[in-house]
């Protein structure tokens, strides 16, 4: 059943369009962060406004015209890509706050620039999100990439710079080495079509050795799901202003990775004909592989925020590998992650942000004892935390459940002895922080906690931070629409 | 009055040059309007041109200079022959022209002073031959056209720097063997074939069964190397980085993008039409694999040259070099998508070419810096130069929606389609090395001086600071540098329109 509608269109360019009202309001910030908001609920609402026919199993459709022969740059939105849309959207809107408190209390140095760029990479992201070929897909992957390497290197200092290098060149070098390639090699087998179909495009048409090298070539060059060896640009990310770690780099960015890995399992191949070929095995290992090392690295880490980036490479990993297993339920658990896990880990980026808002404190080591001055944001940080390693009643529960069913239906004990390792670990590396935060004496004694009182961040800040916590919270109760959405993945495959 | 139109777009700017020279010096603003609008109806029949052959039910045109008429079966005279292929270079090689001499406005007395007459003269002639070239049916008249596109280009350079003198003379005496080849090959097609023109000389081929004769297979292979001497083939590209980069910027702008690209299109020419596609690619030949393996040492070498280089304009012709492997490489995997990629790639890599050396010269004569430490901070001191760079640079990368990708795009396809991966491999790499290249640029352009970094201060927030002092580059410089932009654009979004012309115009294979 698919539709043509100018909404995919519309949620697309809203933020497009704010782009030239940021840049010519920098003279007064008041009303330049207010377009962003206006541009925020209007994508949000555009796209909530998606819904009812999405959930009704029905496809929207744009299409901008034909630009490579049989190949038209178009959009079609279906449950997967509404999941996304939803939970990027969503977000934006609370980072747009956030990003105001954090940009204004540390006085940032251009300030239009970010949050310019910021509009550009949420339309790149949603344009992923509902693109309805490959090629489509690859446009605005590459557009992504492009956008937010200003947000990278925005503090412009020998770290920025470095950071911003090792991110464009494994962002840009992996998808111009493997995935362009491979893209066209599907273009020539599959006779000039490459729409995401419900059977995959490249059905009974690939062999299982070149089959192989395809699936392999997108799986790796679409390095922004920070899969091993290709990881390292993110950890060198965070130098990034930290709203930007937030949305981006822990949301936006790194799910439009796994996003178009999904979409290559179940739009390019087929899940199906991926059984048929027995070829997935060698990704299963390398998810497997990163889910449990990046967690030992993250053990490693004193800077939050690099022990917060390699443990969303770990959680990423949870989903490439969920898809690997080719079951319903383990694609379910994939699907639903996305929205699950962005949920927490914005939560704790956020927390980051504010703790360094508050005390300058970059450091594990140095945040001993801080909860007493930061009562909220702590608190959330636990929240956050528990929704990460999956824990009931937090929404990170279902999906990691799902995930676990799925190893359990596709007979793979390793890789569910992978999965509750990995929640152990997660354990270990996430909870001390906030435990040690909450209930510890901080090393100067009690008397210094109480000459400062308590001295949060600022309202701006702590407000979307609590909001998603809770919303954490509210995914585990009432998880039926990101499930349903996960579902329709599986109905129509 | 259709059936004029080629002969206007080469009478108009030889009457232009005709004009400027009398005109002499003294009346620049003069010569200036005389080239202008001598080129702008030769554009603008060019673009018509395009028109009649889209109209004309055979897909093309023929016109008899002189009004001959053939005798006994051949033609006598010489004869125009403009499919769509020929229409489109001649609207690229107009169009670039007259842009270009809107830029040259400024540049040209800064750089030429009293010679500002003799450069419109001169640059017109160029283009008179450029377009007969590619419209010409005679392969003796090509001769003659590809030495008036010489002379004048040697005579171009030369205006130049001092050390243009010398990559002229270098470029005479590399231009002089190469052409002399071509000629030494028609000489052994028309003792054979008895005929000059090139429709007849491949019926003489085919039906008088000469294709096995050890005469055809020298003239083929001294027609070949002639035409990549001229075109910079690697190894035969010695001649080119320095004469494109010490000419005066309006001509290397000029030239950069077309010389090559023409010359790509006469090897096309000589391939498909002369020759014949089953001559070339039958399988009793050993050259097609080996001509791929020299396109793909031309990218390989090409990019990393140009990877050596800090001088901007060098690094740039070097890029050249690695993009007349692609198209010779296109042009020998024999399937359509190869031919259609290297063909599509002429107007691709004129457009992209035309669009960095226009913004490369602007920041040159702005920063007065002709290293790549010219960029040191430009994004925030000449945004629009910048964007203009960008797009061009993103083109050359091979990041959609610009026209780079999409020539890629079919070259990788075609190498796919022929199985040939390591020809794959090296477009990937060139990608993946003007990625380098350019960031280098971008992260220059983007952080400022590379060395004072670290102890700049940054003040609070720069957005109250006054706005952007707009670049002072006048606007007969930005709105060209912008024309060749949307040229990037325009030519990667309707790749698929001129893909399918290109096709037509195609010899069955």
């Amino acid at each position: 059943m698919i539709e043509e509608s100018y909404l995919p269109l519309l949620a697309w360019m809203v933020s497009l369009l704010a782009v030239p009202a940021i840049l010519l309001m920098r003279r007064s910030p008041n009303v330049r962060e207010g377009t962003t908001f206006v541009a925020a609920f209007v994508k949000f609402a555009l796209v909530l406004a998606m819904l009812p026919a999405v959930m009704a199993g029905g496809v929207l459709r744009f299409s901008f015209g034909e630009i490579l022969p049989g190949i038209p740059l178009e959009f079609r939105v279906d449950g997967l890509g509404m999941l996304f849309a939803l939970v990027a959207s969503s977000l934006w809107i609370l980072t747009t706050l956030y990003s105001v408190g954090y940009m204004r209390g540390l006085k940032e140095h251009d300030q239009t620039r970010f949050f310019a760029c910021f509009a550009v990479s949420i339309s790149a992201t949603i344009g992923v999100a509902f693109a309805g070929n490959l090629f489509t897909l690859y446009l605005f992957y590459e557009m992504l990439s492009l956008s937010t390497y200003p947000l990278v290197t925005h503090h412009g200092d020998k770290e920025a710079r470095s950071g911003g290098r090792t991110y464009l060149s494994h962002l840009l070098g992996t998808s111009v080495a493997f995935v362009l390639p491979a893209m066209i090699y599907c273009w020539v087998k599959s006779g000039g079509d490459m729409s995401f179909t419900d059977g995959g495009f490249l059905a009974g048409k690939i062999g299982p050795g070149d089959g192989l090298i395809v699936l392999l070539a997108f799986t790796l060059g679409f390095a922004k799901s920070g899969l091993m060896p290709f990881h390292s640009w993110l950890p060198n990310a965070m130098v990034a202003p930290t709203p930007v770690s937030a949305l981006l780099h822990a949301v936006a960015v790194v799910k439009v990775g796994v996003f178009c890995i999904l979409r290559v399992f179940t739009g390019v191949f087929g899940i199906d004909t991926l059984k048929d070929l027995d070829i997935t095995t060698a990704v299963t290992y390398i998810a497997g592989f990163t889910v449990i090392t990046s967690s030992l690295i993250a053990l490693t880490q004193d800077n939050l925020k690099r022990r917060l980036a390699f443990s969303t490479i770990g959680q990423l990993a949870y989903i490439i590998l969920g898809v690997s297993l080719l079951s319903a339920h383990g694609i379910t658990g994939s699907a639903m992650h996305i929205a699950m896990h962005a949920f927490g880990k914005i939560t704790l980026f956020f927390c980051a942000g504010a703790i360094f808002m508050a005390t300058g404190k970059k450091y594990v080591s140095q945040m001993v004892g801080i909860g007493r001055q930061m009562p909220v944001t702590m608190t959330a940080f636990l929240l956050g935390s528990l929704s990460i390693i999956g824990l009931p009643p937090f929404g990170g529960a279902w999906s990691k459940w799902y995930l676990f069913l799925g190893a359990l239906d596709a007979g793979q004990l390793m890789i569910a002895a992978i999965l509750i390792i990995s929640s152990l670990l997660n354990i270990a590396y996430l909870l001390p922080v906030a435990v040690n935060a909450l209930f510890r004496q901080p090393p100067g004694g009690s008397d210094d906690i109480a000459a400062v009182g308590i001295r949060e961040a600022p309202a701006a800040c702590v407000i979307p931070l609590s909001i998603t916590a809770v919303a954490g919270f509210i995914l585990f109760l009432f998880p039926d629409l990101v499930f349903d959405l996960a579902q329709l993945l599986i109905s129509n495959g | 009055m259709t059936e004029h139109y080629p002969v206007v777009i080469l009478m108009a700017p030889l009457f232009g040059a005709l004009l400027a020279t009398l005109l002499g010096r003294g009346r620049q603003v003069a010569c200036w309007w005389t080239a202008l609008i001598a080129l702008g109806i030769s554009a603008l029949f060019a673009v018509g041109n395009i028109c009649a052959v889209l109209a004309s039910g055979e897909g093309e045109l023929r016109y008899r200079m002189g009004g001959w008429h053939e005798s006994s079966g051949y033609e006598v005279g010489i004869e125009l022959r403009v499919d769509m292929l020929a229409a489109l270079v001649v609207a690229a090689v107009t169009l670039v022209g007259f842009v270009n001499t809107i830029f040259a406005k400024t540049r040209v007395t800064g750089e030429m002073r009293e010679k500002v007459s003799f450069y419109y003269a001169l640059n017109q002639l160029l283009i008179v031959g450029l377009c007969g070239i590619v419209m010409t049916n005679d392969a003796f008249n090509l001769y003659v056209l590809i030495e008036i596109t010489s002379l004048t280009s040697y005579a171009l350079i030369a205006m130049g720097n001092r050390r243009a003198a010398l990559s002229s003379f270098n470029y005479i005496i590399m231009g002089t063997i190469g052409a002399s080849f071509y000629l030494l090959g028609v000489g052994y097609l028309y003792i054979k074939t008895g005929t000059l023109n090139i429709d007849d000389i491949r019926g003489v081929l085919q039906s008088g069964n000469l294709w096995g004769h050890a005469s055809i297979t020298i003239a083929f292979i001294l027609i070949m190397l002639g035409v990549w001497i001229k075109m910079a083939l690697f190894p035969l590209h010695g001649w080119l980085p320095n004469a494109y980069c010490y000419a005066p910027s309006a001509v290397s702008s000029f030239m950069a993008p077309l010389m090559t690209k023409v010359m790509v299109y006469v090897m096309l020419r000589v391939m498909l039409w002369l020759f014949g596609s089953e001559y070339v690619y039958s399988s009793g030949h050993v050259w097609g694999e080996l001509i791929i393996w020299m396109s793909i040492i031309a990218i390989v070498a090409g990019s990393f040259l140009a990877l050596a280089r800090t001088d901007i304009k060098k690094m740039l012709t070097y890029l050249i070099v690695a993009e007349v492997g692609y198209m010779v490489g296109g042009a020998w995997l024999v399937n359509g998508a190869g031919l259609a990629g290297s063909m599509y790639h002429i107007f691709s890599d004129a457009a992209m070419t035309f669009c960095l050396f226009l913004a490369a010269s602007i920041v040159i004569l702005r920063t007065g810096d002709h290293r790549l430490t010219a960029f040191n901070g430009l994004f925030r001191r000449m945004p629009l130069t910048m964007i203009g760079f960008t797009v061009g640079a993103l083109s050359m990368i091979g990041l959609p929606p610009t026209c780079g990708f999409f020539s890629k795009w079919y070259l990788i396809s075609g190498g796919i389609e022929a199985g040939h991966w390591a020809y794959v491999a090296a477009l990937l790499f060139s990608s993946l090395v003007n990625a380098v290249i350019f960031f280098r640029i971008f992260e220059r352009a983007y952080f400022g001086n590379l060395k004072g970094v670290a102890d700049e201060q940054f003040p609070d927030d720069r957005d109250s600071a006054p706005p952007l002092t707009l670049e002072r580059v006048p606007c007969s410089m930005l709105i060209p540098l912008f024309l060749a932009v949307m040229a990037v654009l325009l030519v990667g979004i309707y790749n698929n329109t001129l893909v399918s012309w290109l096709k037509a115009a195609m010899p069955p294979l």
